[in-house]
């Protein structure tokens, strides 16, 4: 069979059902194998968007998401998708185009070095010079994408590989001697960290996006159940743990929850799993859980000990190694400490955000709360990157793991909808709804035509604040309020824009008619976008760059009835500490 | 405790196109120094082994070698203890020698540090020679006051003693 073949081979062997992708002249001879093929390829309008479509796919399903981009432009276009899985962890291979072998190096035709471009973005790379590698290659590509610490592969496939031919091997086996990812934690380190927790009086669990990975949310709820921690999560980890939960903190960091910043800054033993402490989650360092024993639990064992001195690490799979502290716990230990948990739900309450208003124009808070009412805890949603993104992982209460899907690593404006659109794709029994700032839907809103024309029935919310609102954020707080090039003075009227994709389009000024218009919008069974009207004046409460994370800035809105009262903190000797 | 040091890694690693700039990319990337790096075949068919020289603190190392684990086409990486290794460079040296007395007292040299004379030219001699960085730096040293024209140093390589492999 002829290369391009065995590439659409090779894709369905590895259960591969859809592709998005943007065609070129480099990848004729695949896209002439696709036009017969049973494989759905969804025509995107800008590379961009495959790229974060299949990484929505990805996260959403927790299947490999493919994207297809042709050389030279097309693969540069890939590139931010790549890096933006590559940051978050997310599993997705991205085949691109490249001239013929012969003409490689010769700054041919839309000619661009991908392996060099990509190597630093991607988990691996490879460039197939033979039809022959084909097989293999593809083979290899998922099961590095998936496994260990899941991330982005990239072939690079030049044109004349696709036209040769070659014979599809009966058996393809993986060789690959340097990839041994460790699954199973040291027993002995197992047992030193339940010695740690056991010893702790004030333990708190952090828990990252490889909880989600690895499906170990039970897991984790056991673990925090029996030891009477506190879980807090990183951006990607949220969803991991149901924060409705007595034990829920929200989410710790730069943008967090005042419980969670401040719990963590006091307890004795801090057992993070399977997050990497970005600066965005610790704040400085070295005022980062001054008090703490460090656990860190990680499939990566590079991740341990980055960028936080770890007391005790174990490397390996979330799953099992929460599933055997929870066991060897359990013959040791029938309770968590009272006083603790007590105290961090009295200490939670007391400095809960406020997320009630009726004032016009809209309160993000109030807007995020009625997002929350008319969602169901099956609802996928995604975000795009600034405040859009930091008022839901704020107020918006998550319940299931990959139903929040975010850019975090990488903060990519533009991945709200395109990563929406791969999440319906993958989950199409599940209401799929995109929350995005203004600015970063206008980057990537031509893909209304392939929502459209691919009739993907998922709702984009414009937080519409005619500011590039984070960054405006940064400049009010330590700019003095010099606001240079963040007001977004020209605009579309999103509306019209929408109608004129030919998707239905709503808009919403007013406390109530969110939760009703989005409502409507996910019964119509169709696209639709609904912009919302928001008061640009409103920010939230965040951590300098440079400081600990307790070195809150902002007017920070508790929900209370006296909002002149400090919020309650109560002394070592109140809560039993040393 | 962040005290910097030179290390020597030594990778064994896939024998293919790119896996030289995955791993320099990587130090690069990351911000770790680099001093040298060598690269040959090894006595595996297919697996070419690395010399790294690198400095940094306990800290910086513990990373170099957890990153380059990373990469896929690494099978092993070791930091050997400076003590327990042998390393050696080779290096060629093209003096200016019109003098017969200058040749003379080059070719002396040459022989105490049991370098060779590779090439004689009617205004200058090419010497070779291998040993540790440090016995290098000396002949060079040693060979300014003639006039260095060239000279052309591969960087260490290195092995560990006694029946120890990585």
């Amino acid at each position: 069979m002829k290369g391009s073949q065995a590439i659409i081979k090779s894709l369905t062997d590895e259960g591969v059902d859809v592709v998005f992708g943007y065609p070129g002249g480099v990848l004729l001879p695949l896209y002439d194998v696709i036009y017969d093929s049973d494989l759905k390829h969804i025509l995107v309008r800008h590379e961009q968007c495959a790229a974060h479509a299949a990484d929505g796919y990805a996260r959403a399903s927790g299947k490999v998401g493919v994207c297809i981009g042709t050389s030279g432009p097309g693969a540069t276009n890939l590139v931010t998708g790549i890096a933006t899985a590559y940051m978050d962890s997310a599993p997705i291979v991205a085949l691109a185009g490249q001239v013929g072998t012969s003409m490689i190096g010769n700054d041919a035709f839309q000619e661009v070095d991908t392996i060099g471009m990509t190597m630093p973005i991607s988990k691996h790379n490879y460039q197939a010079m033979g039809a022959s590698e084909i097989p293999q290659m593809i083979r290899s590509s998922f099961y590095i994408a998936r496994t260990g610490r899941p991330g982005p592969v990239v072939v690079d496939l030049p044109k004349d590989v696709q036209e040769g031919e070659l014979d599809y091997p009966e058996n393809i086996t993986i060789d690959l001697p340097g990839y041994k990812p460790t699954k199973k934690g040291h027993p002995l380190q197992v047992k030193k960290a339940s010695e740690l927790i056991l010893k702790s009086k004030k333990p708190v669990i952090l828990a990252g996006g490889g909880i989600i990975h690895s499906e170990s949310s039970k897991e984790l709820q056991h673990l925090s159940e029996l030891i009477g921690a506190p879980v807090t999560t990183t951006l990607m980890g949220k969803g991991c743990f149901p924060e409705d939960h007595p034990l829920a903190l929200g989410m710790l960091g730069m943008h967090g929850r005042v419980a969670s910043n401040m719990i963590v800054d006091e307890c004795d033993c801090l057992i993070a799993v399977g997050c990497r402490f970005s600066d965005r989650t610790t704040g400085d360092v070295t005022k980062f859980a001054p008090n703490a024993k460090v656990i860190h639990i990680d499939v990566d064992p590079a991740e341990i000990g980055k960028n936080v001195a770890v007391d005790l690490p174990i490397v390996g799979d979330a799953k099992i190694i929460l599933s055997h502290l929870v066991r060897v716990i359990s013959q040791t230990k029938d309770q968590g400490p009272p006083d603790w948990v007590d105290y961090v739900k009295s200490f939670r309450a007391s400095c809960m955000p406020r997320i009630s208003f009726d004032d016009v124009p809209l309160k993000p808070q109030q807007v995020i709360k009625e997002i929350s009412e008319a969602v169901t805890d099956d609802t996928i949603l995604t975000t795009d990157v600034g405040q859009n993104q930091m008022w839901m992982a704020h107020y918006f209460t998550s319940m299931n793991p990959r139903k929040f899907l975010s850019s975090g690593g990488l903060g990519t404006m533009g991945f709200g909808f395109p990563s929406a659109m791969g999440a319906k794709v993958a989950m199409p029994d599940n209401d799929v709804v995109a929350v995005c700032g203004d600015g970063g839907f206008l980057m990537v809103c031509q893909d209304l035509a392939t929502v459209k024309e691919y009739d993907i029935p998922v709702v984009v919310c414009v937080l519409d604040n005619r500011y590039l609102g984070m960054v405006a954020q940064w400049q009010k707080l330590f700019y003095d309020e010099r606001i240079s090039h963040t007001k977004l003075k020209a605009m579309p009227d999103f509306v019209k824009l929408a109608e004129s994709f030919g998707v239905g389009a709503y808009r919403v000024e007013r406390p109530g008619e969110m939760k009703e218009t989005l409502q409507e919008a996910l019964k119509s069974g169709e696209p639709s976008l609904i912009d919302v009207m928001i008061d640009p004046d409103e920010i939230l409460p965040m951590v300098p760059p440079g400081c600990g994370i307790t070195e809150i800035v902002g007017e920070y809105k508790v929900e209370r009835e006296n909002p002149n009262e400090i919020p309650y903190r109560p002394s070592a000797q109140e809560t039993g500490g040393d | 405790m962040d005290e910097q040091r030179n290390h020597i890694i030594s990778a064994l690693v896939m024998h293919r196109p790119g896996v030289l700039q995955r791993v320099a990319g990587l130090f690069t990337r990351r911000g770790f120094n680099i001093d040298s790096i060598t690269v040959g075949p090894s006595e595996q068919d297919g697996l070419a082994r690395m010399t790294i020289i690198s400095t940094g603190d306990e800290r910086v190392l513990e990373q170099i070698t957890k990153q380059l684990n990373k990469i896929i086409e690494v099978i092993k990486v070791r930091d050997l203890d400076a003590e327990g290794t042998v390393t050696r460079e080779l290096c060629l040296i093209k003096t200016h020698a019109t003098s017969e007395r200058a040749r003379s007292e080059i070719i002396q040299y040459a022989n105490i540090f049991r370098g060779r004379i590779v090439d004689v030219g009617p205004e200058n001699l090419t010497l070779e020679i291998t040993g540790t960085p440090e016995k290098i730096d000396a002949l060079i040293d040693l060979l300014k006051s003639y006039g260095i024209k060239e000279i052309a140093r591969t960087g260490p390589t290195a092995i560990s003693r006694g029946s120890k492999t990585i």
